[in-house]
């Protein structure tokens, strides 16, 4: 199908790229806008295709961080092992909130703050208790080989996330062509209405942020192994939360190519106006929350929403 | 573990400090319960008003508590501008894209004070800073006894407002029931950004209120959002009565938690109250189920 | 205000001066330094501080002829901001390596140094660590990079022997110590330390308090100072949160034998001493400061100072910083980052302003540096530790 021919064509494109591109600024470029692109597209299967905002997502991206750290550090496990290990407590973590959160019929802006509320609270805990080193933070050691899950060059971390990037759409192509991804719109559209035809809410749900959270442990554990270090803030803080939503967003809510399209837009805006203005400090962050406005203004549908607006004005609809 | 007057003069304290949280969340509360956005740059607009009372008493020399009407009219122009202007123009109204453009305006507000002000931190020194009031063993600051008050004094004068006056049932029919609000002829728009200007003057009272005994940079708005919507939450959202009982619960959880656990563990506390109001009582202290 | 105007012209002229080299001559090629620091974000008054530093540095020796050994070249620094985050700072050094920069200076912050010399060291860029105060830093077997100020490690164990001489001097009348730390790596870091070594010599540590940062209220840690009236405070902290909680001891009239900070955020601070002359009285600090005895640090201090802006550690450990990396670069006799690692590695850099013992890089960090110990005396901050800087006799305690 288009959809699964355009996935292919990305990680041929992407795998290919070293071969033509030696520069480090755009390796490294790349490399950030597909794990940006993760974080937004693990969002987007709970947001865009679930219909329910996660303010705390960075919840289950401090927990593959650490498992990934922690599982190094005290248990002396390989990377790759704690890879799978990270994805695995991710989507446990995802589990439970789900189980407490959608038992109790949380919706809307009330699911969106005890998310938020989560993360913070876990946030604190991993400050105070010296299992993740409270504040001091955990760092890993550097030593680089592939069986170490560590690269000299930013080039074989460009591969795995390309690999972690891949999954999470494959899985978004199954949710745009699966029973369970229709269930799972559904649910989103009309709750109520779902449940009267037979689906499960509760427990297609509970699929939807367990799988949203694996992919979030997945990068929290990327993050990890590029950068050797973290610590609570970097873990559950919201910064990591807001940039999944506003990626999300922006490139356009439960569409397949949205999560890469809104990761590129923002990363290319953030770069440009950091180098253009780097000397007053202060004037691209201005520049870069201006265009954040003007681009919603624009596109209430997000970037992919434009490939659907022209599709209509073409085919003669009406909104 | 502590004596009686230790105890006292943290609840004492927390008392107070809640007392400026309840000021910062009734704008919150305002605007969430009118307007059903949650308002991402509600720090960075405290920060805003905060700065304002800071060149008003370096420039101009105005006390803060004497310059509290003219950031109140201040801040209510500057929200209702955004709104009218900015918010809703961007946001065609859709939940998630409002999200999106309050964060932006929280990155645009906070880099345009770094770019004028530059980051370091200013503080004002007054009179009175460093006067404290005994009230049996404790030790209780003068500026936050009086924000203490003034938030008591606000809470009454939005509840007064919002059931007492023709703006108040127009806000309060628009929040309920916005389209029945139109075919009565209110005119929505207006009411949104009225709601979201005497959300914002609230502010403009809290930064009076807070800036004597506290300091302001570009980022002093965002210690305050979640604290804030913790406390938005646990009173109920559009509730006056419920940001100020709630504002003051929170205030005195946050002290005791900070006395017992430490100030890095403390808040934790208040975030498990959020987590199980909102859980087990969504509606909240006050508010009416959602 | 004018002044800011005044930094903002300056900085952006002296930028454009030292990036177009005078037409008419032949000017040998610009020498190209990365100056990466986090100047938007939450740390972005220290980011500037840092970067104001490295460009009076670079304003001095370019006026002074440049680096002569390679024909009197000027210094051009290319200017990146890490916005406050590792990953960012990680991105802005691949730009920089990209442009062409021999060599790098910066991060301030631990975190974000954590990640940009671990990028630099990719492409062998020497990196000199500015600040920076974390071990890990230092000690991760990369040989790229290079930091002349103390560790924290080293920090606190000379604040440690300092405060059991002080007390021994004045008869001890202190003992028992509470420790108020701020949360992350370099709060946590030192106040483990002070923990353990602390009761090596004889002090009772009642508590240590964690902090988050930012921190709105310290009543409570004020009212566990007061029931718990220990001799001595050491707060390790930043800037805000220090004053908050100094000033909420006043306000709560809790006045111990003596507050005694380790890499204190205001403790030394002239900023602090200006905003708050009663709060401040008294405080003993232990942290980076420069040599009072060289004349050169007051023309320096006068220079900020006209500039608007105050003369903080950020600034003189980045302008250091900078000279250092500058007479490596003169002694390399070139560009080439092998042969700049190499002078860097060798360096014996003694013409800088810091109170330092011998220049010596082992594992990546100058084992000469160290800090000093001040007091906030008469309105002004003094040296009191080691007797060899002594400015002023300290008064330990300040209250009996």
């Amino acid at each position: 199908m288009k959809s699964l021919l355009g996935i292919a064509a990305l990680a041929i494109g992407v795998g290919l790229l070293p071969l033509f591109v030696e520069s480090g600024v755009w390796i490294n470029f790349v490399m950030m806008t597909l794990y940006a692109a993760l974080l937004a597209q693990a969002w987007n299967i709970l947001g865009g295709f679930g219909g329910q905002f996660s303010f705390g997502h960075a919840l289950f991206f401090g927990f593959g961080a650490y498992v990934q750290a922690i599982a190094q550090l005290q248990w002396g496990f390989n990377p790759w092992v704690a890879l799978a290990m990270a994805g695995l407590v991710s989507a446990t973590v995802g589990l439970g909130v789900g189980a407490l959160t959608f038992r109790y019929g949380l919706k809307g802006s009330y699911f969106a703050l005890v998310t938020l509320a989560f993360a913070e609270v876990f946030r604190i805990i991993a400050v105070s208790v010296p299992f993740t080193g409270a504040g001091v933070g955990l760092m890993i050691p550097l030593k680089e080989s592939v069986g170490n899950l560590q690269f000299e060059s930013r080039v074989g971390f460009l591969y795995v996330i390309l690999g972690l990037l891949i999954a999470a759409m494959l899985v978004t192509w199954w949710l745009q062509n699966s029973k369970f991804g229709a269930y799972l719109q559904a649910v989103r559209d009309n709750e109520n209405a779902a449940q009267a035809i037979g689906v499960n809410p509760f427990l297609i749900k509970l699929g939807a942020i367990a799988l949203s959270a694996a992919f979030m442990g997945w990068a929290g554990a990327f993050y990890l192994q590029v950068f050797q270090y973290i610590d609570p803030s970097i873990a559950f803080g919201p910064h990591t939360s807001v940039e999944a939503l506003v990626a999300a967003i922006v490139g356009g809510l439960g569409s397949l190519w949205g999560p890469l399209l809104g990761a590129l837009a923002l990363h290319l805006l953030s770069d440009l106006t950091r180098n253009l203005f780097g000397s007053l400090p202060g004037i691209n962050m201005v520049i870069y929350g201006s265009m954040l406005i003007v681009i919603v203004m624009f596109l209430p549908r997000g970037i992919a929403g434009i490939g659907q607006s022209v599709t209509r004005l073409w085919r003669g609809k009406r909104d | 573990m502590f004596d009686f007057s230790i105890l006292l003069a943290s609840v004492l304290n927390g008392l107070t400090s809640g007392a400026v949280y309840a000021l910062v969340a009734l704008g919150l509360t305002l605007i969430y319960g009118v307007l059903h956005i949650i308002n991402f740059a509600h720090g960075a607009a405290l920060m805003v008003a905060m700065y304002g009372v800071y060149e008003l008493y370096n420039k101009l020399g105005i006390d803060p508590y004497i310059a509290l009407p003219f950031m109140v009219v201040g801040m209510f122009l500057f929200g209702y501008a955004l709104q009218r202007v900015i918010i809703n123009r961007a946001s065609h109204g859709k939940d998630e894209n409002i999200l999106l453009v309050t964060l932006g305006l929280a990155i645009v507000l906070e880099n345009l004070a770094l770019l004028f002000f530059k980051s370091d931190t200013r503080t004002i020194d007054t009179a009175y800073s460093l006067t404290t009031i005994a009230i049996g063993p404790a030790f209780i600051a003068l500026p936050k006894l009086i924000a203490f008050a003034g938030a008591l004094a606000a809470s009454a004068i939005l509840v007064l407002l919002v059931s007492g006056t023709d703006l108040g049932r127009a806000i309060r029919a628009v929040s309920k029931e916005k389209q029945g609000a139109k075919l009565m002829g209110i005119h929505v728009e207006h009411i949104y950004a009225m709601s979201f200007g005497i959300g914002l003057a609230c502010l403009g009272a809290a930064a009076c209120f807070l800036l004597p005994t506290y300091y302001v940079n570009p980022q002093v708005g965002s210690g305050f959002v979640l604290i804030a919507f913790t406390i938005v939450v646990l009173g109920g959202m559009g509730s006056f009565a419920g940001a100020l009982i709630g504002g003051l619960l929170i205030g005195v959880v946050e002290s005791l938690g900070g006395l017992y656990l430490g100030e890095s563990l403390g808040p934790i506390g208040v975030f498990i109250i959020f987590i199980v109001v909102l859980l087990f009582r969504p509606q909240g202290l006050f508010g009416a189920r959602a | 205000m004018t002044s800011r105007r005044q930094f903002v012209t300056q900085t952006a002229a002296a930028a454009t001066l030292l990036a177009f080299p005078m037409v008419g001559r032949s000017q040998p090629a610009p020498v190209k330094i990365g100056v990466i620091h986090p100047v938007t974000g939450a740390l972005a008054y220290s980011g500037q501080q840092c970067r104001a530093g490295a460009l009076l540095a670079i304003e001095e020796i370019n006026k002074a002829g440049g680096i002569k050994s390679l024909g009197g070249a000027l210094i051009e620094p290319l200017l990146a901001d890490a916005q406050s985050q590792p990953a960012v700072g990680a991105a802005e050094i691949e730009r920089l390596n990209e442009a062409g920069v021999c060599s790098v200076v910066g991060a301030f912050a631990s975190a974000i140094c954590l990640a940009t010399t671990q990028a630099a060291a990719k492409y062998n860029l020497p990196h000199v660590v500015d600040v920076g105060v974390a071990d890990q830093i230092v000690q991760r077997g990369l040989t790229n990079t290079f930091r002349f100020g103390p560790g924290y490690t080293s920090v606190a164990e000379l604040a440690v022997t300092n405060l059991a001489e002080l007390n021994k001097s004045a008869g001890s009348p202190a003992k028992t110590v509470m420790i108020i730390h701020e949360e992350s790596l370099f709060g946590s870091g030192t106040a483990n330390l002070l923990q353990k070594s602390l009761p090596q010599v004889g002090f009772e540590v009642v508590d240590v308090i964690k902090h988050a940062n930012p921190t709105r209220d310290f009543n409570n840690i004020v009212l566990r100072m007061k029931s718990l009236n220990p001799d001595i405070v050491i707060p390790a902290n930043y800037y805000n949160e220090y004053a908050l909680l100094v000033r909420t001891m006043q306000q709560q009239k809790v006045t111990p034998k003596a507050i005694y900070s380790v890499l204190g955020g205001a403790a030394s601070s002239y900023k602090f001493i200006k905003e708050f002359p009663d709060a401040s009285n008294g405080i003993i600090d232990c942290n980076h400061w420069f040599n009072p005895k060289d004349p050169r640090s007051q023309d320096l201090k006068k220079r900020a100072e006209a500039m608007g802006l105050f003369f903080s550690y950020e600034l003189f450990m980045t302008y250091t910083a900078m000279t250092l990396l500058a007479d490596s670069i003169n002694r390399a006799n070139s560009v080439d980052r092998e042969a700049i690692r190499q002078a860097l590695l060798s360096s014996t850099f003694s013409s800088h302003i810091m109170p330092y013992g011998p220049t010596q890089f082992i594992d990546g960090q100058n084992i000469g540096g160290r800090p000093l110990m001040t007091q906030v005396l008469n309105g002004d901050i003094k040296v009191i530790l080691p007797v060899e800087y002594r400015e002023a006799q300290p008064r330990f305690p300040i209250k009996a």
